[in-house]
């Protein structure tokens, strides 16, 4: 081992020496931003006003005391602390989704219609709501942490409408709640921000965190139930592309699928920038399954089904993927034409948003004359009933005290737990003790091919599933 | 947009003006041609959809956003430019004149003819097919809501406006001039820092100001502009020189006076850096971690391609292991093995296990020629993203699922420091920024230093001077991921949890444009470019001051990098050294021009700024 | 060939010594992969397939030349963009990383013509004149790009340390990529479809008509290519311009309008791939040019840079391994999920290929190279 022979000579003592020197200067430095920080707490404490716990509590214990009349029936006790909006400010809420880059197609619609939503709610007890501007996840870990921080450093935000990726929730959420705020999502699917459905948390689920997206649970389910049960099929394949989404839904399918008593004969990824599939479609086509289920997106959901039936042994597999290819882009392709997608129940038709009263298509007619284009992904309703939820739970839990609004962090809370059969555009919503607000109805589509069936496509159920 | 910074020039080299030149005596093929430019790129802009994008973000509160105000600059700068006077020995210098406002105005003016085209084509025809952003919003936007004819007559008088500003800015005098640029650069430095100059307006209880310069939806007011403009203007004028005497002063120094004053400047420096996040609040501080967790990042690449001149295209592999064998030895859910190490025991096992991969990684690679080793490097960045997100390995690493529930890096049970304190995370980036800076420059000025320099100018000389290439070039690259691995340790600890999604390719690339931009082989530099761009722009997952960018982001860094390469290859702030090596020719011709015009000074256009050693 | 790289360097080093290690370790593991592989085709039951791999399925024929020919028409194509890196490289002495860019926006032509002729109904009326209009069109915006980029860029870093204009052109491929995703939009954009015979597998060979023209096409533009270098004056040129740039200007050949020539010809054979890759996979984003472009480097590291026919060489040993490697030697080994690891198999080609031959297979040190 004398590569580093050369390397002391070079150096001599004296690298030995400076390299001391410097742990030395990094723990100094440390243990003086350790004093640092430790003075930094008690120095602020007295301002510390802005920590929800610590600060707002005497305001809780002060506001309902003196007048007891006023708090009325409002939700809540205080525990987490109690935000005041004066008369003229407004109440502050924030949209955080993955509106740029690739995923942009299902983060913008959320987004949006967390506008039109809040736009539709109208004033709450007389107060405006403010949503700011659209923050981005960035759908990853590292840009929702720091979106995240963005938001709790404005302590007057009640609740945040996010995030688009499960990626952004597992960083964000902890801290979006930790300051009491409450975070609903209408994006995330991932079992690890709820639970597995069977009462146990997930890895990563914290108090405070709703969505009304349903659990991949589900979906996997769903599609394993088609294939065994309806489509009578005992060997499937899945392949995924190395997205924590598209993993976990195929992870979710090949469980239940073994659960049902079916055989998975392959289970492999591919890259995002993949486009020549025929290596992986050979090795999904060595097990001859009889379906191949690829939940992942655009563009290489196109060479998939484009490359599947040239491949040697997959000539006959039926394809099938979900949500992320359910769109008006994928649709009309040829190679797409009789495919099974998964996917929450689309057929709003008249369902009706209880609060606002808006239909589907109210929504979809006002969304066009905003943005000039169809909404890309179905997710747009789940986003709209995910705001109307928050803005009733803020109207639930507050009151009007000489003319400032007070609103209870715990009441709003109290109030989504709580949520029982509330009517929205996805469907009948209830929450569950780990924030699972989706309607858990999952439907299978076929595709009847071609531009002009996109609608019909749409509302080509085969098949539906709710627990 | 530091386009539209005009070139300082220096005013030693001023020789004797003659009169200007007549207002209509132009080149007009020149003018034409620049404008064409300037119009074209107008209307790339305005078709990349940045003037609607941008138009949510107020600089002056009624009247600016930056979506406009990108569409300003480029008449402007060609306005300015086009009056530009190539400097050579024996060409005439003329004063500045009406001339120049003339230019501008015609320059300007054809730069804004471009936009008006549009809004023209725009109402006439529909080219949304292929061009997304061609929309009623965008006519909208450049017609201010009025008929198309007005958007023609008004891009007209808005460019031909911003051009003669740019020829009458070549009018002023140095002085004048200097308080106009800062002027107005005060006025979009304050927009653009809003929301950290009212964070940190909170900690230091300063609202009261901030309430005044800044409306309640963003975007500086109108009085507020006004009064920083004055303020700016006057401090430049009053300023002026004694910045520049005081940096000369400071670099005439010698011996141990001059590292006295160093040590001052340095202390100063740590100690604002150290009591700057005690008044700031989430906000800046997280701005201030992910810059500095970038700081770190550049300056180990900046080891590696700075100073040993190797040019590594997939130092974002260092990161990703350093972040994930972090990882792997705190979080209890990590797959395979965890032995839930304290953060601080694990950073060591982190180095080992980073150095290792260095080394790795750098045998195979150090003997390859330079644009052999770019690609090389490029593919083991690549090759170990996909290792970790792989199924194969997701028992070890998991997958696509990646490890979360990461615990915040625990310092002598002192404190935990994890993302939901960014100013306890901020704290320790800095004391590793610290470790690192020191480092860099204890190497640049040892013999190993000396010996990378000597690599990068000439490997077959430094070898036949008795360098062993071959080990000197692996420490580089293993001095490079150690402290490229200290950043991933921190980032794990910070974010909580660790994805493959994290270690793009991309993220080597801004790494490097950050090295560059802010000067290759250049501590200050590094840290300089950092702060520009992770800190306005924004990473590659993390948001910037200027979040409305975010789209726009990978545009503007790619243009950066082929503009600043043309222009100042030595960076913001360049090392001498490397000025030396990139400007020899130049300054050998200079040297030669000196030599012809007989000792005279000023002869050749020299187009450095001078940098004292 | 492994010998003479060994003996390469007269004192042995640490690093001497852990290169051999590398090198013997890659090439067992392809070894044993490779027995693997054979041993499960023989008999999946095979003990040592067994011992690899528990789960070994093995290949049917038809699946194994399924392979090859995809990975053939894919390497076609790498090598088509590979030899727009190898020319300038031989003329300029610097890899221009803003190649695989220059076939995307080839692709995004193509795209936006064939788009335009089918709404016209051109496109189904009249296929092969439709796909000729569009080789043109692409073709010549691809090689105006191309020279555009050489002006702007590189002209003026002329005679600068080599690491400069490489730095440029990282820009230039980030700017140009992004151009793209501003202008055109994020999602992806398919091309029109296209007439039964070339979707459909033909009898001959059972091969798609697609890949039959890929690789046609490839091999035609390489015989024009081939031509215009040899055989006529600026090829001419160009080759002395490649030799020695200061002497080919004192013969009197124009220096700059030669470089010009060599950008706008790299730039006609990326529009070319770009067309060939519209019509093979039918879809295409801003990102398309950024992965196939650098493995076309590659490729042409591979082959030896400045060698036109180990371009060509290159562009097909990487197809071909990126395709048929994860099947042929990771799952006999028994990883699993291998085609996620396709992109790794094809850079450790790379790695390996220059391990066993430092300047590619057919590489020597070029003139180029000692100018700078």
């Amino acid at each position: 081992m004398n590569w580093y022979g050369h390397l002391t000579k070079v150096r001599k003592g004296r690298g030995v020496i400076s390299l001391v020197i410097a742990l030395l200067a990094v723990f100094a430095l440390l243990a003086t931003s350790c004093g640092n920080d430790d003075d930094g707490d008690t120095v602020e404490a007295p301002e510390a006003t802005q920590a929800p716990e610590a600060a707002e509590e005497p305001e809780a214990t002060e506001a309902p005391a003196p007048a007891p009349d006023p708090r009325g029936n409002a939700l809540g006790d205080g525990s987490l602390g109690i935000v005041e909006v004066e008369a003229g400010e407004a109440i502050q809420i924030r949209s955080l989704q993955a509106i740029t880059g690739d995923v942009a197609g299902f983060g913008l619609p959320i987004d949006r219609a967390a506008y039109i939503a809040a736009d539709d709610y109208g004033p709450i007890h007389g107060f405006d709501v403010d949503l700011g501007a659209s923050l981005d996840d960035l759908c990853g870990a590292d840009g929702g942490q720091a979106a995240a921080q963005t938001i709790v450093a404005d302590d007057r935000v009640i609740g945040v409408l996010g995030t688009s990726c499960s990626g952004a929730a597992v960083a964000a959420a902890p801290l979006v709640t930790n300051a009491g705020m409450v975070m609903i999502s209408g994006g995330n699917t991932s079992p690890a921000l709820t639970s597995d459905l069977a009462g146990t948390a997930g890895p990563n689920h914290v108090k405070g965190y709703y969505r009304t997206a349903h659990n991949d649970l589900y979906q996997g389910a769903a599609m394993a139930k088609f294939v065994f049960g309806e489509l009578g099929f005992t060997t499937a394949a899945a392949i995924h592309d190395g997205d924590p989404y598209t993993q976990g839904l195929a992870q979710a399918f090949s469980d239940a699928f073994e659960d049902e008593g079916g055989t998975m004969t392959g289970f492999s990824g591919v890259n995002k920038d993949d486009t020549d599939m025929v290596p992986v479609l050979t090795e999904i086509a060595a097990g001859s399954p009889e379906a191949l289920f690829f939940p992942i997106f655009q563009p290489a959901g196109d060479f998939i089904a484009d490359q599947a039936p040239g491949v040697s042994g997959l000539e006959d597999t039926v394809l099938l993927a979900a949500d992320g290819l359910l769109n008006a882009n994928y649709l009309p392709l040829p190679q797409t034409a009789g495919m099974y997608f998964s996917g929450p129940d689309q057929r709003f038709g008249e369902n009706v948003n209880q609060s606002t009263g808006k239909t589907a298509a109210d929504f979809t007619a006002e969304y066009e004359s905003r943005y000039g284009e169809v909404p890309s992904s179905a997710f747009w309703a789940h986003g709209y009933d995910a705001t109307i939820l928050l803005l009733d739970a803020i109207a639930a839990a507050s009151w009007i005290d000489d003319d400032t609004l007070m609103i209870d962090r715990q009441g709003v809370r109290d109030y989504l737990y709580g949520l029982r059969n509330f009517n929205g555009i996805i469907g009948t919503i209830n929450c569950d003790a780990f924030g699972d607000c989706g309607s858990s109805k999952i439907t299978v589509v076929q595709n009847l091919g071609g531009e002009e069936n996109i609608e019909a496509s749409l509302n080509n159920v085969i098949y539906s599933y709710e627990p | 947009m530091t386009a539209t910074l005009p070139p300082t020039s220096s005013p030693q080299l001023e020789a004797p003006l003659a009169a200007p030149r007549p207002a209509l005596a132009h080149d007009w093929r020149r003018i034409a041609r620049m404008g064409s430019i300037a119009a074209f790129a107008q209307v790339f802009i305005a078709l990349s959809n940045m003037p609607v994008a941008l138009d949510g973000r107020t600089m002056v509160k009624p009247v600016l956003s930056l979506g406009y105000l990108v569409l300003l600059i480029l008449p402007f700068a060609a306005g300015y430019r086009q009056g530009h006077q190539t400097k050579l020995e024996g060409v005439t210098q003329h004063a500045a004149g009406p001339n120049e406002v003339v230019g501008g105005l015609a320059c300007g003016m054809i730069a804004g003819g471009g936009l008006s085209l549009l809004a023209v084509l725009l109402a006439n025809f529909d080219l949304r097919d292929p061009l997304v952003n061609w929309s009623p919003i965008l006519l909208d936007t450049l017609t201010f809501g009025n008929a198309p004819w007005f958007a023609v007559v008004i891009w007209l008088a808005i460019g031909a406006g911003a051009g003669a500003s740019g020829g009458v800015l070549r009018l002023l005098g140095p002085r004048s001039r200097r308080a106009t640029v800062t002027m107005v650069l005060a006025v979009i430095g304050a927009a653009v820092l809003e929301s950290l100059m009212v964070d940190l307006a909170d900690g230091l209880r300063l609202e009261a100001l901030t309430d005044r310069l800044y409306a309640k939806r963003g975007g500086v007011t109108w009085p507020g502009a006004l009064v920083l403009a004055a303020v700016s203007g006057g401090l430049a004028v009053v300023g002026r020189g004694r910045f520049r005497t005081a940096r000369a002063r400071l670099a005439n120094l010698e011996g141990a006076k001059r590292s006295r004053a160093n040590a001052g400047l340095i202390l100063a420096a740590a100690a604002v850096l150290i009591v700057l996040p005690l008044f700031a609040g989430k906000l800046t501080n997280e701005l201030l971690a992910n810059v500095g967790l970038f700081v770190l990042l550049a300056l180990g690449l900046n080891v590696v391609v700075g100073l040993a001149g190797i040019l590594d295209l997939g130092y974002v592999a260092f990161f990703a292991v350093g972040s994930y064998s972090a990882a792997v030895l705190t979080a209890a859910t990590s797959p395979k093995i965890s032995p839930e190490m304290p953060w601080l025991v694990a950073l060591i096992v982190v180095v080992v296990i980073t150095g290792l991969v260095g080394l790795f990684i750098g045998a195979p690679v150090i003997r390859m020629r330079g644009d052999y080793l770019a690609i090389v490097t490029l593919g083991f960045g690549e090759i170990i993203r996909l290792l970790f997100q792989s199924d194969w390995l997701s028992g070890w690493f998991g997958g696509a699922q990646g490890i979360t529930l990461i615990p915040g890096a625990n310092i002598f049970g002192l404190t935990e420091v994890s993302g939901t304190d960014p100013r306890r995370v901020f704290y320790l980036v800095l004391a590793f920024c610290a470790l690192a800076i020191y480092v860099s420059w204890r190497l640049e000025r040892s013999r190993l230093g000396r010996a990378w320099m000597a690599v990068r100018e000439d490997e077959t000389v430094a070898e036949a001077m008795g360098i062993n290439t071959v080990n000197v070039k692996l420490l580089a690259f293993v001095v490079g991921a150690i402290l490229g691995s200290f950043s991933g340790a921190i980032f794990a600890a910070k974010v909580g949890s660790v994805f493959p999604s994290s270690f793009l390719i991309l993220v080597s690339i801004v790494i490097l444009v950050v090295v560059i931009f802010g000067g290759m082989g250049n501590i200050v530099g590094v840290i300089a470019g950092s702060a520009v761009l992770i800190g306005v722009l924004g990473g590659p997952k993390q948001p910037g001051l200027l979040a409305e960018f975010s789209e726009f982001k990978l545009l503007i860094y790619g243009a950066l990098l082929v503009w600043m390469m043309l222009a100042r290859p030595e960076g913001l702030i360049p090392s001498v050294r490397r000025t030396r090596e990139l400007h020899q020719v130049e300054m050998a011709q200079d040297a030669w021009l000196r030599g012809q015009v007989d000792g005279e000074d000023g002869g050749g256009g020299d187009p450095q700024p001078t940098v004292q050693p | 060939m492994i010998g003479k790289a060994l003996r390469r360097k007269a004192p042995r080093t640490g690093v001497d010594w852990f290169l051999t290690v590398m090198r013997v370790a890659a090439l067992t593991v392809v070894a044993v992969g490779l027995l693997a592989f054979i041993a499960q085709e023989i008999d999946t039951n095979n003990p040592f397939a067994r011992w690899a791999n528990p789960d070994a399925t093995g290949l049917t024929r038809a699946q194994f030349q399924g392979l090859i020919v995809s990975g053939v028409a894919q390497g076609a194509m790498y090598g088509l963009i590979a030899l727009g890196y190898s020319m300038v490289y031989g003329v300029l002495g610097f890899i221009n990383f803003a190649h695989g860019e220059v076939f995307m926006v080839g692709a995004m032509t193509g795209m936006i013509t064939s788009t335009k002729l089918a709404d016209a109904g051109m496109w189904e009326s009249n296929f092969i004149g439709s796909l000729v209009l569009i080789v043109f069109v692409s073709v010549i915006v691809c090689a105006l790009t191309a020279v555009i980029m050489e002006r702007v860029a590189y002209r003026p870093l002329r005679g600068s340390p080599r690491l400069i204009p490489l730095i440029t052109s990282i820009g230039v491929s980030f700017f140009l990529q992004n151009v793209s995703l501003v202008l055109l939009g994020p999602a992806a954009k398919a091309y029109p479809d296209v007439p039964d015979w070339v979707k459909s597998k033909h009898t001959f060979l059972e091969i798609e008509g697609a890949k039959i023209l890929v690789i046609v096409v490839a091999a035609a533009s390489m015989v024009c290519l081939w031509y215009v270098v040899e055989r006529t004056k600026s090829g001419k040129a160009m080759r002395a311009v490649a030799e020695d740039a200061e002497i080919a200007a004192l013969m009197g050949i124009n220096v700059n309008r030669t470089i010009v020539k060599v950008f706008a010809l790299g730039g006609a054979m990326a529009g070319m791939a770009g067309i060939l890759w519209g019509i093979l996979f039918r879809s295409v984003v801003h990102t398309t040019g950024f992965l196939p472009g650098i493995k076309a480097f590659s490729a042409a590291v591979v082959g030896g840079i400045g060698h036109l026919g180990g371009a060509m060489t290159g562009g097909l040993s990487i197809g071909v391994a990126e395709s048929v490697g994860p099947l042929l030697i990771l799952e006999p080994l028994g990883v699993s999920g291998v085609s996620q690891l396709r992109d790794a198999v094809a850079f450790a080609v790379l790695i390996g290929v220059l391990l066993l031959r430092p300047n590619g297979l057919f590489g020597e040190r070029l003139p180029s190279e000692d100018r700078t």
